[in-house]
């Protein structure tokens, strides 16, 4: 039992990193611009129709095609920020919500027109193999999800913190119109942002295909999840999103071991519930300012 | 003036009792039941989100948890079908409320944008409940509710329903026009101003904004049972539907959110539409992409909703006449008149006149 318990601890930790990574460009969008983006799921299912095509198709390697769908996955990212998101001026918040979920649908029912909906997964050498830990065998790809994962935060963590658009983009985080005065172009780093998170919702889409079968319906049990991942972490928070998506995974995987997959998610609610009821603005988010 | 638009609004009410005789076609009346389902809930959604600023996206869950009520009591206590599951309807709209109570007083202790997020989890919670409780929920099998009566057959299958519907319609029409003409009303259009002044200037914020949640929460829920007696047969997905959290906030949007009119008229612009869409389109799964573009379509187009531009047109005409319009409106118009986004500057035009 220990032992089991051990193993879903890393399991836990292993797929916790993909889902930070999916939360990351969650919060992210939500930081910089205030809104929240339900699309993130669809694109994140998008992203692994586009890495199951390439494969399938073209026998490119998941990891390679990343090359190819993370800059594709970018520049739609930036096209639905200046047609849709940029002209909503008034109310962004909510209007931002059902333009999203708007978008969410569309690319569900195309990719239900061109895929249909039986569920797909992705196959490669590294998901079909395993290795053992202990007396347990875990596939390849967990690790190298994990890793992609690390890689592409780290690259996150460097771009904001370490580069002159990443200052920009902090300040525009911390006050929008204050960020407009000193000159940066918010509506550039805007769009930009959207894309950025677009484009780790692509890596993400890979790994989470990889490891779990999906169809076009996915994305909503997908969105809740991530939802539930920025709330806990602190909406808005860089810092939170990933550890609330380990502590989530990890709560998730322990659950389905020690008592049953069924009630994995609820145990997880549950304890979103209890942290709100102690601090409602989650782990690591701030005060929500007074509306000026 | 006041007598005309009396008169006016007695004309609606006698086409609305009177559709069914009208246009006797079950297609027609069928699309009739449910958009007038959708205008009394989305005048429920909006007794609370229209008037305190707070969006909710989750009464998808006091939807679902209408539906189930009804399914189970009619279950327990053997309810045949006809008449009598009619009169659970409101004791269902009561147990969504009382689910209200926690989740509202949980999801309340954040601001705006945190809510919105949390009012969205709460619904997947509440699907995913129905789902995994089996023993009560029978999880994705379904519950199927009492059959109706053989008589009921033909053209006069929906008329009980429709008059139904038409009776939580008016009920929450009447709660919602008492409220935003109350001081309590008041007290959530100054919280939706701003929250923190509000609280200064002794609105009590906490149990204001939690009245309004649960008073919303029980009319979504007598829509959610009756609904689902219209249907006959419950499932977790589609009693705890995504896209009926959204519907309901679109519809708003769409006919102008904070309003006395806008939510009905948003219903009747969008339900028979998208029942349109479904029954023309859902064969091929095309319906999705025809609901996401117009969606999109309705927020670039119509951001502000058709009653207040109406209304912004409405008092540019007035402006020309000489009624005194703070004292002659009669309910609906005086919605309009005060409300909606751009609220202060409309007052003043009006004060202006």
């Amino acid at each position: 039992m220990t032992q089991l318990i051990l193993v879903a601890i890393i399991t836990g930790i292993l797929s916790g990193a993909v889902y930070a990574l999916m939360a990351s460009g969650l919060t992210l969008i939500f930081g910089v611009m205030e809104i929240i983006n339900i699309a993130q799921g669809a694109l994140v299912i998008l992203g692994a129709y586009l890495s199951y095509v390439l494969q399938d198709k073209f026998h490119v390697d998941l990891f390679a095609g990343l090359l190819l769908t993370m800059p594709v996955m970018f520049l739609l990212g930036v096209v639905i920020e200046i047609v849709l998101i940029r002209p909503l001026k008034r109310d962004r918040t909510m209007l931002s919500i059902l333009v999203t979920f708007a978008i969410a649908l569309i690319i569900e029912g195309i990719l239900g027109a061109v895929f249909g909906t039986n569920y797909v997964q992705l196959h490669s050498w590294y998901i079909d193999s395993t290795v053992q830990i202990g007396s347990f065998y875990l596939s390849y790809i967990y690790i190298f999800g994990f890793v992609l994962s690390l890689i592409l935060l780290g690259l996150l963590y460097l771009l904001l913190y370490r580069t002159k658009f990443g200052f920009g983009l902090r300040a525009s985080m911390q006050n929008r119109t204050a960020a407009e005065l000193i000159g940066i172009d918010v509506e550039r780093v805007s769009a930009i942002t959207f894309g950025i998170g677009v484009a780790l919702a692509a890596a993400g889409g890979m790994a989470y295909g990889a490891t779990s079968a999906f169809n076009p319906a996915s994305h909503l049990d997908l969105i809740s999840r991530l939802l539930v991942i920025i709330i806990l972490g602190g909406m808005g928070s860089m810092k939170g999103a990933p550890i609330a998506a380990l502590v989530m995974l990890v709560i998730e995987d322990v659950t389905s071991v020690v008592w049953s997959p069924l009630w994995a998610n609820t145990v997880f609610f549950a304890i979103l519930v209890i942290i709100l009821l102690v601090r409602p603005r989650g782990l690591f988010g701030q005060l929500e300012s007074r509306k000026q | 003036m006041k007598i005309t638009q009396v008169f006016g609004l007695l004309v609606l009410l006698a086409l609305a009792v009177g559709f069914p005789f009208i246009f006797p076609s079950p297609a027609i009346t069928t699309v009739a039941v449910f958009t007038v389902l959708f205008a009394a809930a989305t005048t429920g959604w909006n007794i609370f989100s229209g008037y305190t600023g707070y969006i909710a996206l989750g009464h998808a869950a006091y939807f679902g948890i209408g539906s189930y009520a009804i399914a189970l009591m009619c279950q327990a206590w053997k309810i045949p079908g006809g008449y009598s599951p009619f009169l659970v309807v409101p004791i269902a709209g009561l147990i969504a409320a009382a689910f209200a109570v926690p989740f509202g007083w949980i999801a309340l202790r954040t601001r705006r944008h945190a809510f919105i997020v949390i009012t969205i989890a709460t619904f997947f919670i509440m699907q995913l409940m129905a789902f995994n409780l089996r023993s009560i929920t029978e999880g994705s099998a379904g519950m199927s509710l009492p059959l109706l009566p053989a008589s009921w057959t033909g053209s006069f299958f929906n008329v009980p329903f429709y008059y139904m519907a038409l009776a939580i319609l008016l009920l929450a029409l009447i709660t919602s026009w008492w409220v935003r003409n109350s001081k309590y009303g008041l007290g959530l259009l100054a919280i939706r101003d701003d929250e923190d002044r509000a609280l200064g200037l002794g609105v009590r914020t906490a149990p204001f904004k939690l009245v309004a949640f649960i008073i919303s929460a029980f009319f979504v829920g007598m829509v959610g049972a009756l609904h689902a007696y219209f249907i006959g047969s419950i499932f977790p997905a589609f009693a705890f539907d995504a896209l009926f959290d959204v519907v309901v906030a679109l519809m708003a949007f769409l006919g102008g959110i904070g309003t006395l009119a806008g939510p009905i008229l948003g219903a009747l612009i969008l339900e028979p539409t998208q029942q349109y869409f479904t029954i023309r389109f859902s064969n091929n799964g095309y319906y999705l992409i025809i609901y996401g573009i117009l969606f999109l379509v309705i927020i670039l187009l119509l951001p502000e909703g058709v009653v207040p531009t109406l209304q912004k047109f409405w008092s540019r005409v007035k402006a020309q006449g000489t009624n005194e319009k703070n004292k002659t409106l009669d309910a609906e118009m005086r919605a309009q008149g005060g409300s909606g986004l751009g609220t202060t500057k409309e007052k003043k035009e009006g004060m202006d006149l």
